[in-house]
């Protein structure tokens, strides 16, 4: 009787002596595994990286947005134009008698305005907010200060650049104490951000930051608040502080009715909700690209497994005449969809983690999106099962076919 | 007692439902230490006849006693097993592994056999020199003449020492130089001792046996001695 090892030797000796076709049934499962992989793990990426944004909203925090809640697109476009969210209102919410839970209030207005240095020209997002905008986004400054509460207070005209801004205006150089132009106002650079990554709601590395008052007035020229961040000291008092930030406001803005509301507040909790829905619809998508992959795949080794047993139905007759049994051929054609599959699957799997390390750091380095570097373990074990099954199946299965003929209807085989 | 006795053996192929009966009642008895040459036009069955001899195939009907046993009766792995101790195959196409050595080709027989991997070697070694390539025991069996890759089949062949061998038009393939040799060594094993079946199509192959079975149309139609026989190595051998 043949040994274990000698049909071993065998199936290792038929893929080494067909080099081609060796490299080329592997490439079949090393393609199955990797798109598998690759959809699912950048879907699981997507997915951490959108989650993500609204962690960084923090528990602790509540937005509010003028006008009325938001329910679509264009009642989203509609917050943005509304002037409810008045300089009273800011002082109001500051003052610690109405809204005892609050650690900060930060507000925001923005817009897009070309900046100008010297002769280079930037349009970017101009923010204006105050101090403890750094605090509640973790703004770190690389070069130079953040504006403090005395030159919100005094009016002050300096500004703080993202990352890009100061290396688009200013190139190499040290931007900090130099003077831009943003719509006819001139602001002194006072600090550089460190390169926050992209992705959140606001790209600060695109951005510059000035204190409120005169980004209002000289800039903007607005007299109210886009957004109002409400700073809480702990997850528990946030349902209070919406309680008494709403008080607040129906008594500042005179609304009885609860619908007539011309503010919304939104808490994380309420965000992720209404994100809900887009990361479900981004999981079945997903899902069904990974899905069509794996069906591609499959199909893909199903093939060349098939073409490439079949076309030696003639050794299986030559071994059989030979005095090798089915049994032998079998084994020996499960050794090599075996080798195959478990070799394939790890050049695979190691390709698939290469590759979506490849987009995430990509997604950093071109586009500067904070894109997670995620391994599917689901992405993995699909891939590899399902390739893995197919590859054995379709490995076996001619072979099993050919090895039931006779000898001579296998050798006679064309 | 006779090596091979069949009786009566029918073979009817059956395609997409058209029956063809290449083989129509042959009994036929061969001894130990024959050459027994099947000659007969192409369709006559004379392949068909060797196949089942070989095991390579079953017959539909009649009976095949190999060394006094009823063949029928044998499981697909005992064929296989037969095949592999007790007969040796010579094909006209050769059928060498053509991307493995001639070294690895001629042992395969011996793996199957389950014989270890260093007794396998000397012998197929042994084999590899006396058929006059152990210059090219190394070599892929696809760089070989076709002279050259007979002889690696017949090395091949008797490699696990059989009782028979089994040869479907060995010569078929090959320039008369390269036939004459391959013949000149079926008659050395003969002379051995050895029993040979040999299929051809082509007279003077079968003068060189020392019997022949003339087949038409299924039925044995002569079954004599060779009157003349040509011995290859003296008389040479002309196509």
């Amino acid at each position: 009787m043949i040994s274990f090892t000698d049909i071993g030797r065998s199936a290792l000796m038929g893929l080494s002596s067909h080099k081609s076709r060796t490299f080329l049934t592997m490439l079949g499962i090393v393609i199955g595994i990797l798109s598998i992989m690759v959809v699912m793990s950048l879907g699981q990426g997507a997915n951490e990286l959108i989650l993500g944004e609204f962690q960084k909203f923090g528990p602790n925090n509540i937005f509010i947005l003028p006008g009325r809640q938001p329910t679509g697109p264009s009642g989203a476009a509609s917050t943005l134009l509304s002037d409810s969210l008045t300089q009273k209102d800011l002082s109001d919410l500051e003052n610690p008698a109405n809204v005892p839970e609050a650690v900060g209030v930060v507000p925001v207005v923005f817009g897009q305005q070309p900046m100008v240095y010297e002769s280079q020209t930037y349009t970017a997002m101009i923010l204006g907010s105050n101090q403890d905008i750094a605090r509640l986004f973790a703004l770190n400054i690389s070069n130079g200060r953040f504006f403090d509460s005395n030159d919100v207070a005094d009016r002050a005209p300096v500004a703080v650049l993202g990352a890009t801004t100061a290396k688009e205006l200013f190139g190499g150089n040290d931007p900090v104490g130099r003077k831009i132009r943003i719509n006819n106002q001139i602001l002194q650079v006072i600090g550089v951000l460190q390169t926050q990554g992209a992705g959140s709601f606001i790209n600060f590395d695109k951005a510059v930051i000035a204190p409120y008052p005169i980004v209002q007035d000289n800039i903007l020229g607005i007299k109210y608040f886009q957004r109002i961040v409400v700073e809480g000291s702990s997850p528990a008092l946030v349902p209070a502080m919406i309680k008494d930030v709403t008080t607040l406001l129906r008594n500042n803005h005179n609304i009885t009715d609860p619908s007539k509301d011309d503010f919304s507040i939104q808490t994380q909790a309420s965000i992720a909700q209404t994100v809900g829905t887009v990361t479900s619809i981004l999981t079945v998508l997903l899902a069904s690209i990974a899905a069509i992959s794996l069906v591609v795949g499959g199909v893909g080794i199903m093939n060349i497994m098939l073409v490439s047993v079949t076309e030696r139905t003639r050794e299986i007759g030559l071994r059989k005449a030979l005095g090798a049994t089915s049994g032998n051929i079998l084994l020996q054609f499960l050794f090599e969809a075996a080798a195959l599959t478990v070799l394939g699957g790890c050049i695979g799997v190691a390709g698939g983690i290469g590759v979506s390390w490849l987009v995430s750091f990509a997604a950093n380095y071109w586009w500067g999106i904070a894109f997670p570097f995620v391994i599917s373990v689901s992405g993995i074990l699909l891939g590899v099962v399902v390739s893995g099954t197919i590859g054995l199946v379709f490995g076996i299965f001619p072979a099993w076919r050919a090895a039931r003929k006779s000898p001579i209807e296998a050798l006679r085989y064309e | 007692m006779s090596l091979i006795e069949i009786k009566k053996l029918i073979k009817i192929y059956s395609d997409d439902g058209v029956d063809t009966r290449a083989l129509d009642g042959v009994s036929l008895t061969i001894n130990d230490g024959e050459f027994v040459a099947i000659t007969g036009a192409s369709g006559s069955g004379k392949s068909t006849l060797l196949q089942i001899l070989g095991c390579l195939d079953r017959s539909t009907d009649g009976s095949y006693t190999f060394e006094g046993k009823e063949v029928s009766s044998y499981s697909d792995a005992e064929l296989a097993r037969i095949r592999n101790e007790k007969l040796g195959f010579v094909f006209q196409s050769f059928n060498l592994l053509p991307r493995l050595s001639v070294l690895d080709n001629v042992v395969l027989p011996l793996v199957y056999a389950g014989v270890s991997k260093k007794e396998r070697v000397e012998r197929a070694e042994a084999m590899i020199d006396l058929v006059g390539l152990a210059d090219r025991r190394g070599y892929q069996a696809s760089q070989l003449s076709g002279g050259q890759k007979q002889r690696v089949a017949i090395a091949r062949a008797l490699v696990n020492n059989p009782k028979v061998i089994f040869a479907d038009e060995p010569t078929g393939n090959l320039d008369s130089k390269s036939g004459a040799v391959v013949l000149e060594f079926l008659q050395m094993l003969n002379d051995q001792g050895r029993t040979l079946v040999v299929v051809t199509h082509e007279l003077y192959v079968a003068e060189a046996a020392r019997r022949t079975v003339h087949i038409v149309d299924g039925r044995i139609d002569s079954d004599q001695p060779v009157a003349h026989r040509r011995i290859i190595a003296k008389d040479g051998f002309i196509k």
